[in-house]
């Protein structure tokens, strides 16, 4: 893991009405990591990750993009500047194929007249592809002609996964991509997580779930009362220490110094 | 053999259409030896062909979750509109069948604002404007049929001879369009997004499709698409009729429904309505040859409603 | 339905708000079964015509569709609140309505039932109506004469199953042909060996055509076809001439529209019942100023006529002209 940083948001602030959901919250992530956004509810980790991906617009602050700043109005935006997000309920069309919910929104056309004039969609080569990432990321489904509906909620999962890691080009997020998964299925989704990594995407990761944020991430951020609380190393702190920052129970001046992350 | 075995299961829900369909064909052949000739089957397909136009506008309808009540209403709306044009100003028969499809394709284009900015309901929509294209009909029309329309214009009820069967012309323009709809919803970008949206709208919204453009397209094309059905209608009765389209209202939903599309939108195949169409068609002229009263037509389109939205759910118990 | 009579009789009221009610003046109330039947379109102008020569207040309203009891119920409600005193009533539902009338009666409103009965008939006071049965004959008895020696195969497009006027109509028709057929109460259709096709037209034009289709491919050496009414007739005509059957096969009718009378001179009806719906209407209103200014109410049934009209006549059978049709036909000249 190196040093450069390859996303930076700077005093993000979001008010919803009254509710202050982002109060001046910073935020890093480095090339090659697996930053884990962890805090209790209502903490702003919501918020946070929805500015980065372009769902909301910060009322103040500043985001950068491998140093570029830049301003996303919506999530077709960040999708542009090559950073692919995972939500929590997969936004996956369940009647439709894999293959078909891969290249949703980014059909491929065929050649020539059939594709430009007919706009003919080009279905023998999506397939491949589909076919080829999942083979990539070492996803274990048979069909890729399958209906996604059809599939358990880890595979779909892999999906929803599969689909962010072979669009991105900078960062992935994923908002609980373990949540409602059993212990096999969670497991198979963070070996994904992990092989994303692996393939050179950075990934931040919303997780409520300490065990498989310890297990996977590289540091962890913990998000409290709308700022950065901490970012800490999970190789030296422990989980209940962990979730006495987010918390509050520990103060962040009171966190030793080897259990942040450098 | 499993796999092999549940795309099968999956299909249910899109062969049972077809099975039903071949089963009522073989019934009537047994019961009556006019019912399987060229002539005949031609002149049902004749008769299905208004309600069938209509029932692809609805099946983009309903794809995307939607339902459209005011499919009728519009449709005799354009009759009128085109009949008097031509009877009333003497224009020409292209002019006039162009205007009516405009008012038609406007009133898709009002329903699709409706629900697209105002946010409303498809059922609440269309069922006032049901109404309000009823009311402009009559009112427009005086409530009388408009007759005397030039020969142009009632053309596609003309038919030309294909292997010793009588076929026509509005059959082949149905028949086309069952084509070209099949077409862009399988292997088309957009036509792929209209499922999509019917499945998961807030899925596409957030991969990057423009949800609303997508329903507000399919509101205006079912628009364009009861236009189409108003020239078949005028050209097969040869008069602007403003009571027509009152039980197609119902009949192209039927149609849709037992054609396999789900009305909770994202699944079904457009052919299916035609089948389903032509399921309606070939009963009610198989119980006629067979002299039963057109009431136990409509008792068994409603048992064949059922059994096709049951089908549906079943076909749904293979996926977890 | 009954939304728009509310609107229409608010206004009424409304506008008569700045004048007195006229002592004396009769309200009279017309409820036909739907607002656009042509039949009832010109029922309603003949009503008004009447009213405004007799210097009587009209109210008119009607049910949303065939059938729609509800909206007929509403919408008699509404006009006996709004001082009516008379009501006239095409009634869509011949059973249903009888105890919002009773009501009306018992609160000394004169209810006179047009153009078809209640069920029974005693449950208004008076009838003005087309013997329909009567109508059926004097076609059944044309066609008899006008097929001559040719064999009867006798298509039949019926309103639909349990419909009084339908059944009447039918019934007519057969025992003017000279067939075996039920009497004037029956409300089932008669079926005779000479009958090939039996099948429902629902009274409109492209049912009709498709309703004929079909019984042309059952029976493709049809003579003769009996209608319900005008449109069904149109779209037999349409069906006919596709299947170049149009000159061979007479075709007859019940109703004395306009069009259907240049359908007549056109020769694509033989022969149709006239029935005058003016008429009715304008014996319905004279009915109500007699019964505001005397308290005198009529009763038991008046037939207000019919008339056999035809391009050509036969032997044997009192028929009128086509002009004479066209004088006295309703709907758009």
């Amino acid at each position: 893991m190196n040093e450069t940083i390859v996303m930076q948001a700077k005093g993000l602030v979001k008010r919803y009405g009254q509710v202050v959901a982002l109060d001046g919250a910073d935020f890093e992530l480095r090339a090659g990591e697996i930053l884990a956004v962890i805090g209790d509810n209502g903490a702003g980790k919501s918020s946070l990750i929805k500015a980065l991906s372009g769902a909301t617009i910060p009322d103040e602050g500043e985001v950068r993009l491998d140093g570029q700043l830049v301003h996303f109005k919506s999530p077709i935006d960040a999708r542009r500047a090559g950073i692919e997000t995972v939500y929590q309920d997969l936004a996956v069309a369940a009647a439709m194929t894999i293959a078909e919910n891969l290249f949703l929104g980014r059909e491929l056309r065929r050649e020539g007249f059939l594709g430009s004039w007919l706009r003919m969609l080009d279905k023998p080569r999506m397939l491949a592809e589909s076919i080829a990432r999942m083979q990539d990321l070492k996803v274990g489904i048979r069909s890729m002609t399958q209906a996604v509906e059809t599939l358990s909620g880890g595979q779909r999962q892999c999906v929803a996964v599969a689909r962010a890691a072979a669009f991105a080009q900078h960062v992935v997020i994923m908002d609980e991509p373990t949540a409602a998964l059993g212990v096999k299925e969670g497991n198979m989704v963070l070996e994904l997580i992990r092989r994303v990594r692996d393939k050179g995407l950075p990934v931040v990761l919303i997780s409520h779930n300490m065990p498989h944020v310890f297990e996977i991430a590289d540091r962890i951020h913990v998000a409290r009362l709308g700022k950065r609380a901490a970012v800490l190393n999970p190789k030296k702190i422990s989980m209940s220490d962990t979730v006495a920052v987010m918390t509050g129970a520990m103060r962040p001046e009171d966190i030793p110094a080897e259990c942040l992350a450098p | 053999m499993k796999d092999k075995l549940a795309p099968v299961l999956a299909h249910i829900g899109t062969l049972g259409p077809f099975i039903a369909l071949l089963a009522a064909c073989i019934f009537f052949a047994t019961q009556s030896p006019q019912f399987l000739t060229g002539g005949n089957l031609s002149l049902v397909l004749q008769q299905v062909a208004v309600v069938g136009v209509i029932a692809i506008g609805q099946t983009l309808v309903i794809l995307t979750a939607g339902i459209d009540l005011s499919c009728g209403m519009v449709m005799a709306l354009g009759g009128i509109v085109m009949s008097k044009f031509a009877a009333d100003f003497g224009l020409p028969a292209p002019l006039a069948v162009l205007c009516g499809v405009a008012v038609t394709t406007l009133f898709g284009l009002v329903n699709g604002l409706l629900v697209t900015r105002v946010k409303l309901p498809p059922f609440i929509v269309t069922l006032g404007t049901l109404n309000i294209a009823f009311a402009i009909t009559q009112l427009y029309s005086n409530s009388q049929t408009v007759t005397d329309l030039p020969p142009a214009m009632t053309a596609l009820g003309n038919t030309f001879v294909i292997g010793g069967t009588e076929v026509s012309w509005g059959t082949v323009l149905m028949l086309a369009l069952y084509g070209l709809a099949w077409f862009v919803l399988r292997e088309t970008a957009s036509g792929r997004h209209v499922y999509a949206v019917g499945n998961n709208p807030e899925a596409t919204r957030l991969v990057g499709i423009p949800t609303q453009k997508v329903l507000l397209g399919v509101y205006v094309m079912a628009g364009l698409f009861y236009g189409i059905a108003s020239l078949l209608s005028v050209a097969r009765t040869g008069v602007g009729d403003p009571n027509a389209g009152q039980t197609e209202n119902l009949d192209a939903i039927t149609a849709v429904v037992l054609g396999g599309t789900s009305l909770f939108g994202g699944r079904g195949i457009v052919l299916g309505s035609l089948v389903g169409a032509l399921i309606v068609g070939i009963f009610r002229n198989g119980l006629t040859l067979m002299g039963v009263s057109s009431i136990y037509q409509v008792l068994v389109t409603g048992i064949l409603v059922i059994l096709a939205v049951a089908a549906d759910q079943l076909s749904r118990k293979g996926t977890r | 339905m009954q939304q728009r009579t509310r609107i229409a009789l608010a206004t009424l009221l409304l506008a008569s708000a700045g004048t007195t009610f006229a002592a004396g003046e009769p309200v009279i109330g017309l409820i036909t079964k739907t607002e656009t039947n042509p039949f009832f379109v010109k029922m309603k102008e003949g009503a008004a015509e009447a009213a405004k020569a007799k210097g009587a207040k009209l109210l008119s309203g009607a049910g949303k569709a065939d059938g729609d009891n509800a909206g007929q119920v509403t919408a008699m409600e509404n006009m006996i609140a709004a001082g009516a005193k008379t009501i006239l009533i095409t009634p869509s539902d011949s059973k249903a309505i009888v105890p919002a009338i009773k009501k009306a009666r018992d609160k000394g409103v004169l209810v006179i039932a047009l153009d078809s009965p209640t069920d029974p008939a005693e449950a208004t006071d008076a009838l003005f109506a087309t013997d329909n049965y009567k109508a059926g004959v004097l076609i059944g008895q044309y066609a008899k004469a006008a097929l001559g020696g040719k064999p009867a195969k006798i298509v039949t497009l019926d309103l639909f199953p349990g419909h009084p006027v339908g059944a009447q109509r039918h019934n007519g028709f057969l025992k003017g042909f000279g067939l075996p057929a039920p009497d004037a109460k029956s409300n089932e259709l008669g079926k005779d060996a000479s009958i090939v096709c039996m099948a429902d037209s629902f009274g409109d034009q492209a049912k009709g055509q498709t309703a004929m289709e079909n019984c042309l491919q059952k029976s493709p050496d049809v003579t003769l076809v009996y209608t319900i009414n005008e449109p069904a007739a149109a779209g037999a005509y349409n069906a006919l001439k596709k299947a170049g059957k149009d000159k061979g096969v007479i075709i007859v009718s019940v109703d004395g529209g306009c069009q259907g009378i240049k359908d007549v001179g056109a020769d694509k009806i033989a022969a149709t019942s006239q029935q005058y719906p003016l008429k009715m209407a304008a014996m319905g209103v004279e009915a109500g100023v007699e019964y505001a200014k005397s308290g005198k109410k009529p009763s038991g049934y008046t037939d207000t006529g019919v008339t056999l009209i035809a391009a050509k006549s036969v032997a044997g059978v009192d028929s009128k002209d086509v002009k004479t049709g066209t004088e006295l036909c309703w709907g758009k000249k």
